[in-house]
């Protein structure tokens, strides 16, 4: 068995506002990752997707606290360390994250070459500028980049060359665990492929060892990772290969995203394509049962009132819902009958 | 409504036979698109068409064609998509067709008259015939106009400044109801005390109003959840059913494109490369950057070759 690279277990993690009211936007989620395998986070917004991958690194600033849970990072446990320490020894060799719109982060009035200077320094690396550069000229050549790209701004490079800058400055480390949260949304489709490519070029030549990919582009998703795991309300509500997820998902939640996707291929235009009406609970009050149910066709009242666990009912797959899985694919078959 | 259940946590429940939000828009969930789907829209008569349009930038001693003499032709009904990457002069082109920007070159044709919008009582006469949906909802709305006040501007622009307030009122329930929003929860609010799509159904909820003859929706369904946007879709798709609008999608997502569109316009360096029925464009693309646009998309029956990227 391949060896585990990210292990969590049961992480909660809250914001408290301004009124001293808790938001569990992370709520006891459990997940792992095997060396070079990905992982895909989807779901609608506000569903705590990104508050998961803040949450992942185990460096908390308020509004976000840790709760309770633990993260294992390579066998390395870093749940409850000073977040100064977590800085130094765990982010960039650990764990290396690529927020929303990272490529706007770029200092506008520094070379690129800079950045990667500042990584080594960050960690105290014992390397002078020659050394650093020579590193630097090595990893960008090897993942396609322009070594110029080293002596340019920011502001002189396109959006997508930014964004794989940005990538391959916060992986110079080789992280065991790459998170990126929503990579490639504000590119064009070719850019977004070019991303895409190098993210899946690090992983397989095991720059990086582990990835978490997310986005609420499903397509996507499905052609960049092995896994899928859908989050609804801070919970993880199912969970499964790439491929089982997009052709057999079972928590009515991922069927409705499942059934969002439109991609310009040949049956698309005869899809029926179904909305999910309503909007995700306020997680101050969370429901009691399961918290997908107010917008769930097939709730009852026992959905509405039984917290929900969540179940394996396959090698690899878990699902949070209240009806058994045969009960939910026979009604699938039928409505899909119509 | 909050109420104690068995495990004692607070909980907003709806009483047993009462409808929750969520239901009462069940019967919408699914997009409908009429008898419209696949009809051929180049009977119709024209609605808005463009000759040889183009659009210069000049930015000191640099020269940028943004829309370099472009054709089209649009017909009434017709829901139409341009399609293109960022940079591609979409936006140009919505602006020139919204009256926003004159072009440099060529013409643009209303009901196959040259348009004339040389002074504002002329222009304010052209927009009650075409209109406009943005990308971003939050930027969309004066933050100091009361919802109210925003639909009540349209019930003016249509000619209602007369009307009595009850009539308004009915309108604007009216409206509301159509969007699948309370006006009783409305009224009296700002908008940026709704959310994204329920800002973005209040849009709709003002085209529903105004009724023009052309809708220009740009990327009205890019800062929204894939699950809403079937929703949006829906009640686009059916206010043309009912008043027979061409409605103009300016988007670069493909994938939308190509399942609610009639035509289709892939833009490209501010050109339409390729135009046509969707399932020519999209599943037999000719041009060579349809092609690579079409191949870059990430599929779910068919691989990503990720090979074609340097």
């Amino acid at each position: 068995m391949a060896k585990k690279m990210l292990e969590v277990n049961q992480l909660t993690t809250k914001y408290i506002t301004r009124q001293g009211e808790d938001v569990y936007s992370v709520d006891h989620v459990s997940l792992d990752i095997e060396e070079g395998k990905s992982l895909g986070i989807a779901g609608e917004s506000g569903c705590g997707k990104s508050t998961l991958a803040l949450s992942l690194m185990g460096y908390y600033f308020p509004p976000l606290h840790y709760t309770s849970g633990s993260i294992v990072v390579d066998g390395k446990d870093i749940t409850g360390l000073d977040p100064d320490v977590v800085r130094k020894t765990v982010l960039g060799t650990d764990i290396a994250y690529i927020p929303q719109a990272a490529m706007n982060a770029l200092n506008p009035t520094r070379k690129v070459g800079k950045f990667i200077e500042d990584v080594i320094k960050a960690h105290e690396l014992p390397m002078d500028k020659k050394q650093i550069r020579e590193m630097a000229e090595q990893r960008f050549a090897r993942l396609g980049l322009p070594v110029e790209a080293l002596d340019k701004y920011s502001v002189e490079l396109s959006g997508g060359m930014r964004q794989r800058v940005v990538i391959a400055v916060s992986t110079i480390l080789n992280p065991k665990v790459l998170i990126a949260d929503e990579p490639s949304s504000a590119l064009d489709v070719t850019s977004q492929k070019m991303v895409i490519k190098m993210m899946k070029d690090m992983l397989a030549s095991g720059l990086v060892k582990s990835m978490i990919f997310i986005t609420h582009e499903l397509p996507l998703l499905y052609n960049v990772t092995d896994d899928i795991m859908v989050m609804y309300a801070g919970q993880i509500v199912e969970r499964g290969s790439a491929h089982e997820m997009v052709f057999d998902p079972v928590h009515p939640y991922s069927r409705g995203l499942m059934r969002s996707i439109l991609v310009p291929e040949e049956g698309t235009r005869d899809v029926k394509l179904t909305a999910i009406p309503g909007t995700p609970p306020n997680l101050k009050h969370p429901p009691a049962g399961c918290r997908f149910a107010e917008r769930c066709r097939y709730a009852t009242n026992a959905c509405r009132y039984n917290a929900m666990p969540i179940l394996e009912f396959a090698p690899g797959r878990t699902y949070r819902c209240g009806h058994s899985v045969e009960h939910l694919r026979e009604v699938y078959a039928s409505e899909d009958e119509e | 409504m909050k109420t104690k259940n068995e495990t004692g946590i607070l909980k907003d429940s709806v009483p047993v036979g009462q409808k929750t939000d969520a239901q009462m828009q069940d019967d919408r969930e699914s997009v409908s698109f009429g008898s419209n789907r696949n009809k051929d829209f180049s009977k119709e008569p024209l609605c808005l068409s463009g000759k040889g349009v183009t659009r210069v930038f000049h930015t000191g001693k640099v020269t940028t064609v943004a829309v370099d003499h472009v054709n089209f032709e649009f017909h009434k009904g017709e829901l139409i998509s341009i399609v293109g990457e960022s940079g591609s002069g979409k936006t140009t082109l919505s602006k020139m067709l919204l009256g926003l920007l004159e072009p440099t070159e060529g013409e643009i044709f209303f009901h196959g008259q040259p348009r004339d919008i040389s002074s504002g009582a002329k222009k304010r006469e052209y927009w009650k015939g075409i209109q406009a949906i943005f990308q971003d909802p939050f930027s969309s709305y004066n933050q100091f106009h009361k919802i109210d006040a925003v639909l009540d501007d349209c019930i003016n622009m249509r000619g209602g400044k007369n009307l009595s307030k009850e009539e308004r009122f009915n309108m604007k329930v009216e409206a509301c109801g159509f969007v699948n929003l309370k006006y009783a929860e409305l009224t009296n609010k700002y908008p940026f005390e709704l959310s994204g799509g329920q800002m973005q159904r209040l849009m709709i909820a003002r085209i529903f109003l105004l009724k023009p003859e052309i809708l220009l929706a740009d990327e009205p369904t890019s800062m929204i959840d894939a699950c809403s946007r079937a929703t949006i879709l829906d009640m686009l798709l059916k206010l043309r059913d009912e008043t027979g609008m061409t409605v103009i999608f300016i988007t670069h997502d493909i994938g939308l494109a190509y399942y609610i569109s009639d035509s289709v316009y892939i833009m490209e360096h501010g050109k339409f490369v390729e135009c046509g029925k969707p399932d020519k464009v999209m599943l037999t693309p000719e041009a060579p950057y349809t092609k690579r646009l079409i191949s870059d998309v990430p599929k779910i029956h068919e691989p990503w070759d990720l090979s074609t990227v340097g």
